[in-house]
């Protein structure tokens, strides 16, 4: 067992799971959708992102930017936030909840990406 | 080393530091989102928003200080904060070290200049040359390729070399790598496969390395010349297996050229003449005598004098530490610098005394000592390090070996002036008084001074008039070139050695040979009688003038004059 790969493995299994946990309910009722679990989302890509610098290998390469992929939209999704509560002081309507979800769903997509080219790079190493 | 690899060091230095940041801003936000705050009336009110916390948290890790905002904090806030000044000055502190120690690393060094190297390289945009091997001999060869306008890339293992390069002052910037230069990937690095690659120069002092050199080159890129140094015999057999590849032993050359210089004096003057620092002036020095000679050292040059000698019938003695079998010659054990050894080797009645020893104090000992016992002999002295130059010029020497100059010599007259090589060879089979006669002749039409030799090719990139004036079906004689563009009666200061077309060579081309594309001409001459000579094969006009005596102006001014041009 390689401790490296069971730490990398843990970032984007737990960066996937919070961005899903964020996602998932009715996309425009701001109760659904906590804003804590949007800003553990982020760190943890974050985390997940850095981890795959320096991987020079083709794999290494669709996974560091399928996590750059994934931290723009979340990023997007927390200026969204920041902007409606803090700047227009328009407050989380529905409207603006199903915009920050809809942005979060996208960085979902590239997490789950990243999950099967996880599964897939272990399924195909034999040792 | 790969030499892209400088931006995926820093990547993977960093990933602890920075995931150590993430993480303590992370923690510091969070705190800041749930402690709640206190307002004037000392009543709790809500904690910081993400957005707040994350400002906050922005410009305290960063040290600048705004003070509490947006609102004075509470008690537990304040606390909170004491921790996060303190763990974000230190993660951003580790953050900065780690970097500083990144660029200090002699392997990132080492990576980031590589990748320079690569892109320079690949940037280059006129023909270069790559000279693998940066030393005594890379060194004279990179000075004169940038004195003659040629590119030219560096590979040697040794960094302070390069070192030594950079602090000359070449007009043209001249890449280098500190690598080896016999591993493949620094060849690609320097431009192996590069299209503008015009030779390789393999002088490290490694005859095995220039041997990887030279397979290298043989294997990716057939058509391109090398040029190797090579000092053992064994080597060298090796290196012309391959085919076209021109081995250069300095220790031979040498040694036919003091050959040459006893047997063909007139000969030995036009080589030296004409393969000399152009602008300089030949010393008149004596010529080497036939009779008995010295020779001090039977190594792998003292080997090349011997027979060199004994083909033109000298006599020879022969001095060196060890015993050896002696063929036809005396063999005297010592090393030369004791007088005993020398009178034991006859030196008052010896004509010529070499000492080819590869150590140039027990040289120089043994040419002071050899001056004493006999003030008329002829010296000629090895010099094995450049640096020594001053102490061996005090010594005035009638002939001074030095392997770093005659290899530079060669390489470029080989690479940049391939006839020259060719019309030496051919002169030597004209005979003495033949190269008599044209060195006087050329002394009065170009002055004393060492001339500039150069080659001349009939094709588009240098001669574009002139091509596309055979093109059009129209003659130009040979002397369309040796003319002054200002005055065609009048004789530019050069002269035509060689023609060669079709891989026949022609000796001292008349002037009325009419040139076709593909011709290649050696021409020796002043650099002024150069540059007019671009000029006329360059431009049309002048081209017109010169073959007809006309000036044919522009498209305009024929169209205005209603003036055809003149047909030949």
């Amino acid at each position: 067992m390689n401790f490296e790969k069971v730490v990398f493995g843990f970032f984007i299994v737990l960066a996937a799971t919070l961005n899903f946990g964020f996602f998932i309910g009715d996309i425009d009722r701001p109760e659904l959708h906590h804003i804590y679990e949007l800003f553990a989302a982020i760190i943890v890509n974050l985390i997940a992102t850095v981890l795959k610098f320096g991987d020079r290998t083709q794999i290494g390469a669709i996974h560091l930017a399928t996590s750059l992929v994934a931290d723009l939209q979340l990023i997007a999704a927390a200026s969204v936030w920041a902007i409606a509560v803090h700047v227009t002081g328009e407050g989380m309507s529905p409207m603006i909840t199903a915009s920050v979800v809809s942005l979060s769903g996208g960085a979902l997509l590239a997490n789950i990406v990243s999950l099967a080219i996880l599964v897939a790079e272990t399924v195909m190493m034999r040792r | 080393m790969h030499p892209g690899s400088a931006f995926f060091i820093v990547l993977r230095r960093m990933r602890a530091p920075l995931i150590l940041l993430i993480a303590v801003y992370a923690v510091s936000i969070l705190g800041l989102t749930l402690i709640p705050g206190v307002d004037a009336q000392g009543k709790p009110t809500a904690p910081l928003s993400f957005l707040h916390a994350f400002y906050f948290v922005s410009y305290t890790a960063t040290t600048i200080g705004f003070g509490e905002i947006p609102q004075a904090f509470s008690e537990a806030q304040r606390m909170w904060v004491t921790a996060i000044i303190y763990a974000t000055v230190i993660v951003w502190t580790y953050a900065i070290l780690s970097i500083l120690a990144l660029f200090s690393d002699r392997a990132f060094q080492q990576a980031l200049s590589a990748g320079r190297f690569k892109r320079r390289v690949e940037h280059l945009a006129e023909p270069f040359y790559i000279v693998c091997g940066c030393g005594e001999t890379g060194g004279k060869v990179l000075t004169a390729l940038d004195k003659m306008d040629a590119r030219a890339v560096a590979i040697d293992l040794d960094e302070n070399r390069l070192a030594e390069l950079e602090l000359e002052d070449f007009r043209s910037e001249t890449p280098a790598l500190a690598a080896d230069a016999a591993q493949t990937q620094n060849l690609f690095a320097a431009g192996l496969q590069h299209r503008f690659c015009r030779g390789i120069l393999a002088l490290t002092n490694d005859d095995q390395a220039n041997l990887a050199i030279a397979a290298h080159a043989r294997l990716l890129r057939p058509q391109l010349p090398v040029i190797l140094r090579v000092e053992h015999d064994a080597i060298a057999q090796r290196m012309l297996a391959f085919g076209a590849t021109q081995t250069i032993n300095p220790f031979a050359t040498f040694a036919r050229l003091l050959a040459l210089a006893i047997h063909a004096p007139a000969l030995y003057r036009l080589h030296d003449w004409l393969t000399g620092t152009p602008g300089t002036m030949l010393a008149a020095t004596r010529d080497p005598p036939r009779g008995r000679w010295i020779v001090c050292g039977y190594g792998r040059f003292g080997h090349s004098l011997v027979a060199e000698l004994k083909r033109e019938g000298m006599e020879i003695a022969l001095i060196d530490q060890y015993a050896r079998e002696a063929h036809g010659f005396t063999m005297v054990v010592g090393s030369g610098v004791e007088p005993e050894v020398l009178r034991a080797a006859g030196v008052d009645r010896a004509d010529g005394l070499i000492a080819a020893t590869d150590d140039d104090l027990t040289n120089l000992s043994i040419a002071l000592a050899a001056r004493v016992l006999n003030p008329e002999i002829f010296i000629v002295l090895r010099q094995n390090q450049q640096s020594r130059a001053e102490l061996f010029a005090a010594l005035q020497p009638e002939m001074i070996m030095a392997p770093a100059e005659i290899i530079a010599h060669e390489a470029l007259a080989r690479l940049t002036k391939p006839l020259l090589p060719d019309f030496l060879r051919a002169a030597e089979a004209q005979g003495d008084d033949w190269a008599w006669a044209l060195q006087s002749r050329l002394r009065i039409e170009l002055g004393s001074a060492v001339p500039l030799c150069w080659q001349l090719s009939i094709d588009d990139n240098v001669a574009t008039a002139i091509v596309s004036w055979i093109a059009e079906g129209r003659d130009v004689p040979l002397a369309a070139l040796t003319h002054d563009p200002a005055e065609r009666e009048r004789r530019l200061a050069c002269a035509a050695l060689a023609l060669r077309r079709d891989e026949t060579d022609t000796l001292l081309p008349h002037d009325t040979t009419v040139l076709s594309v593909g011709d290649q001409i050696l021409f020796v001459g002043t650099a002024a009688a150069r540059a007019e000579q671009e000029l006329i094969a360059r431009n049309r006009n002048v081209l017109h003038y010169l073959v007809t005596g006309y000036e044919e102006g522009g498209w305009l001014w024929r169209v205005l004059t209603k003036k055809r041009p003149e047909r030949l």
